[in-house]
């Protein structure tokens, strides 16, 4: 798994076809201070939502590109997946958020001292954009400005 | 999410991400990536196996960690 191979033959085709945008050159910042005393924030592209936000938008050509910013002391259990693609597999993620928004393994690597702190609020978009222009250009480098202003020193970005 | 991570790293703040696809981080190059050799919907392997996912985590920490690794990075998950 992991390769195209878990895909039927449609998105196996787009997939191969796409034009991927290459970042060149790579930007790169090294980590500034131990983990211990570094502070994290949660990148998820799931389509989570909380209970009282509006679900991502599965009608737009190209995709939401909205976010939602997921405060660090949500439950959760009571988060909810709403992402629109049909190529993958939603019961494990819905079975257990963490699977894909790993709050609560985050929150015990911070209590073990093993990261220094979590930001208040974390990121949630909806991945399989075909258009990713807006989210690009205009919404991640203010919510980057942000997080930056909140001492968010590290980012883990987890897929689905 | 490679271009997001680029954008967080333009803006100073190291990431990891965690990668399902190597054909598409060999394509992107986001700055720092983990592949896992999980099927799309499992990013950290298993729902309610904390073990399993906090595996994942740590390996990912890692890679933030190793002050010798130069980007691009793309390193596969090992579980011990």
């Amino acid at each position: 798994m992991g390769d195209l191979s878990e895909f039927s033959l449609k998105y196996r085709v787009f997939l191969k076809t796409y034009q991927w945008r290459r970042i060149d050159p790579v930007p790169w910042t090294p980590l500034k201070k131990p983990l211990k005393d570094s502070r994290l924030v949660l990148v998820s592209s799931a389509g989570i939502v909380t209970s009282d936000q509006k679900p991502f938008d599965k009608s737009i050509r190209g995709g939401d590109s909205s976010i939602r910013e997921i405060p660090a002391d949500v439950d959760v259990t009571t988060l909810i997946e709403t992402h629109r693609s049909k190529a993958f597999d939603h019961t494990g993620i819905r079975l257990d958020p963490n699977l894909a928004f790993p709050l609560d393994r985050l929150r015990e690597l911070s209590f073990a001292g093993r990261i220094g702190s979590l930001n208040h609020r974390h990121i949630s978009l909806m991945g399989s954009l075909t258009a990713p222009g807006r989210l690009i250009k205009k919404i991640i480098p203010l919510v980057g400005y942000q997080l930056v202003k909140d001492g968010v020193d590290i980012a883990l970005l987890v897929p689905v | 999410m490679g271009l997001v991570a680029a954008e967080l790293e333009r803006q100073g703040i190291a990431t990891v991400a965690i990668q399902l696809l190597r054909l598409v981080a060999e394509k992107v190059r986001p700055p720092r990536a983990l592949y896992v050799p999980f099927p799309h919907g499992y990013p950290l392997k298993a729902p309610n196996d904390p073990e399993q996912q906090r595996a994942v985590i740590e390996a990912a920490l890692l890679l933030l960690e190793d002050c010798t690794l130069k980007p691009p990075v793309l390193l596969g998950y090992n579980p011990k």
